[in-house]
């Protein structure tokens, strides 16, 4: 009797322990020859885009790549504790920047010189400015997988027409608007500040304009004293003076971007404003279709800041996202055919455009001329192509580590709970 | 011989004890390792001695999280343990509607913490859900009140469990206590005091240990709901924990905080079981 449950015991053990080793949808990935693992952001416009190029990838190649999907947070995760184990995926959906030098630097990227010296005119179809982005020590490790998405101010055209007002050029123009919602009762300005990086914005914006680029590329180089730069503290006074303004409202700290709390409250002329991504724009075009399609939505680049040091015509957001692949694949040479293949080819461009997406792509406008939201899409490329600086989201520049304390502590400042010099004292001391 | 097979050997426990070791033990030796390393989960760690030790000093986000632990911790405690234990003994008598209702009360030991969550910070949108009518609806995002919310949404999925502890434990009490006291005169009031409550008193600790170790490892519904935030207005230790090793991928500095936490929780238990006697397990019921 005791053998027996023993060795019911025994076998359990075995099952389970054979479970923990093979289990997992990448496992497959490990053997050449068998499914080729994408990886990438779960997005209801663009998935179906990659689905389809990659059926018709599959389809003339005859080799069977996949895609798998995850929700932001989750993807992090999933992929940081995934890369160097057999389960990690062959191309992976990366940020460019700081996110993917920790990769680099981990030695875990296979660099994509080599194959685009074997494809003759592929790097020089994508936008220099974003392909900059994809590369760590001067070698190029990703590719853009989708359309540049700066960030800019969004407008409810029917709150300003019913205000009598126009979309502010210049930052002094911004507060006078703050003080006219305000006193109409509306919201000047959708933040979802239960969300520090939507927060962070306004500071890319605020310090690219008072203090111009470089100020951000020096925190990003870890240059002593950059934290504590004097147009750092201005910026950061600023964005404490917008709150006491009423700029946001009393409750935005409670409003979520993930169930569209800021994007709804925009839409249904509840707030006047919001400083959001391009990518808002296919949000609000799924969640609110007659917001967009009765022209209700307007469009603004980042307000100029009287006596600020920044170009106007600079820009913040995320360049791209990218593609790499990953060093210890066993589908190298399949993985890079299918990024060569597929990344530029017409049928994924055009699908991007009809998304509403703005392709990293050169010569690309008379293409978005004529094809739906023209009026945004070519608005984006001209203001991308037109940048002189392409600033990347800090939290995306920057290390997970100084990210995490960086949007915290940015919290902290929208709530008064920290003054800006408090801030930038304990920014610059975490490295 | 025939006392040698009624007591179970060592093989009886050592499914458990593998068990136990595999999960429970290893990840704790591995983690104290790892608190000694720098490591962002890629490529190997690398020891660095006790720096993550020594650099928990001037994290001022650890002293808030052990603030916000000992706060939820007592606050759920003062909020739970009062409506548990009178539900539950409502809950335990003869009345005709007591099972209707308590079925209904029950519902929320039904559902998971995620739904839970993603429920309450739907009705608790400033603009769009319930908390719309009241004030500015600003409550998860209020430095203030988001912690008490929090605690409040905790009792609202947990009372129920704790009633259900205390309904089973009044139905065991003889009811000769009652009658004998009632011939005595005592009123209901008296009774419960006099009565109930004491005979309670083993299923209060029970109830009290699972509160106060379940409050400081407490994390899904936090996370959830509010992401330690607005600012650190809400980030318990473990949370803390998390945002270090899994948000700024930190592993060795969050593994130094999951030392402290296993501590921690170690040594409430044995505190909590020692000082109430439970661990003599001692009956105090009619005849044990």
């Amino acid at each position: 009797m005791h053998r027996a449950i023993l060795a019911a015991g025994a076998v359990a053990a075995i099952l389970l322990t054979a479970a923990c080793g093979n289990g997992g949808p990448g496992s497959e990935s490990a053997a050449a020859g068998g499914k080729v693992q994408v990886w990438a952001l779960e997005d209801a416009a663009v998935n179906p885009i990659a689905t389809a190029s990659i059926k018709s990838f599959n389809a003339s190649t005859g080799k069977q790549v996949e895609l798998s999907t995850y929700v932001n947070d989750a993807y992090k995760q999933k992929l940081q504790v995934s890369m160097g184990s057999p389960q990690a995926p062959d191309v992976f959906f990366n940020w460019g920047g700081g996110n993917l030098a920790q990769f680099v630097q981990a030695n875990q990227v296979e660099p994509l010189d080599d194959m685009l010296a074997k494809n003759p005119g592929l790097g020089d179809k994508f936008l220099p400015s974003v392909l900059d982005v994809g590369k760590v020590d001067g070698k190029q490790y990703g590719l853009p997988m989708i359309g540049v998405l700066p960030v800019v101010l969004f407008t409810n055209n029917d709150v300003f027409a019913k205000a009598g007002v126009k979309p502010p050029k210049t930052y002094g123009e911004l507060l006078s608007l703050i003080d006219v919602f305000k006193a109409q009762g509306v919201t000047p300005i959708a933040l979802a500040g239960s969300q520090g990086w939507t927060e962070l914005m306004w500071l890319e914006y605020l310090l690219d304009r008072i203090g111009g680029a470089d100020k951000f590329q020096a925190i990003a180089d870890n240059k002593p004293g950059a934290w504590e730069d004097p147009a750092v503290i201005k910026a950061l006074t600023e964005i404490q003076n917008l709150v006491k303004r009423g700029a946001f409202g009393t409750n935005y700290a409670s409003v979520n971007y993930d169930n569209q709390g800021a994007s709804k409250l925009f839409a249904t002329g509840k707030a006047a404003m919001h400083l959001m991504g391009t990518w808002d724009f296919s949000v609000q075009k799924d969640a609110n279709p007659k917001f967009i399609s009765g022209g209700k939505l307007g469009f603004v680049p980042f307000p100029a800041y009287e006596g600020g040091a920044g170009d106007p015509k600079s820009v913040v957001g995320n360049p791209s996202n990218y593609y790499s692949i990953n060093a210890s694949s066993k589908n190298k040479d399949v993985a890079a055919d299918f990024l060569a293949k597929s990344l530029s080819s017409d049928e994924y461009i055009n699908g991007l455009i009809d998304a509403g997406q703005v392709p990293a792509v050169k010569g690309v406008e008379a293409t978005l001329k004529g094809k739906p939201n023209s009026e945004f899409t070519t608005f984006t490329y001209n203001l991308v192509a037109e940048a002189p600086s392409f600033t990347q989201s800090w939290d995306q520049a920057l290390s997970p580590k100084v990210s995490e304390k960086m949007l915290t502590n940015l919290q902290k400042v929208f709530l008064n709970k920290l003054s800006p010099a408090d801030f930038a004292a304990d920014m610059a001391a975490s490295k | 011989m025939k006392a040698r097979t009624e007591r179970p050997g060592l093989g009886w426990a050592a499914p458990a004890v593998l068990f136990f070791a595999a999960f429970g033990i290893l990840p704790v030796i591995g983690v104290v390792y790892l608190s000694f390393t720098q490591w962002n989960g890629l490529g190997d760690p690398q020891w660095i001695g006790t720096a993550n030790w020594a650099a928990m000093g001037s994290d001022a986000d650890l002293f808030n999280g052990i603030g916000k632990t000992v706060t939820l911790t007592v606050v759920s405690w003062l909020l739970q343990t009062p409506l548990a234990l009178l539900i539950g003994v409502w809950a335990a008598g003869p009345q005709r509607n007591r099972a209707v209702l308590s079925t209904l009360f029950f519902l929320p030991l039904l559902l998971s913490t995620a739904a839970i969550s993603v429920t309450f910070v739907a009705l608790l949108d400033p603009n769009f859900g319930l908390a719309a009518s009241w004030g500015d609806g600003n409550f998860l995002g209020s430095p203030e009140r988001a912690l008490y919310v929090i605690a409040f949404v905790i009792a609202w999925q947990f009372v129920p469990f704790h009633t259900l502890l205390y309904q089973s434990a009044t139905r065991q009490i003889p009811r000769s206590f009652f009658e004998a006291s009632a011939i005595d005169g005592a009123t209901g009031l008296k009774q419960f005091f006099h009565i109930t409550l004491p005979q309670l008193r083993n299923t209060i600790i029970a109830s009290s240990v699972l509160m106060l170790v379940g409050s400081l490892t407490y994390f899904e519904m936090i996370l959830l709901m509010t992401n330690g935030g607005p600012g650190t207005a809400t980030r318990v230790l473990p949370l803390h924990m998390y945002a270090k090793g899994f948000v700024g991928f930190d592993m060795g500095y969050a593994s130094a905080l999951a030392v402290l936490l296993v501590a921690a929780g170690a040594a409430l238990s044995i505190v909590v079981v020692r000082s109430t006697g439970y661990h003599r397990m001692s009956s105090d019921r009619e005849g044990a």
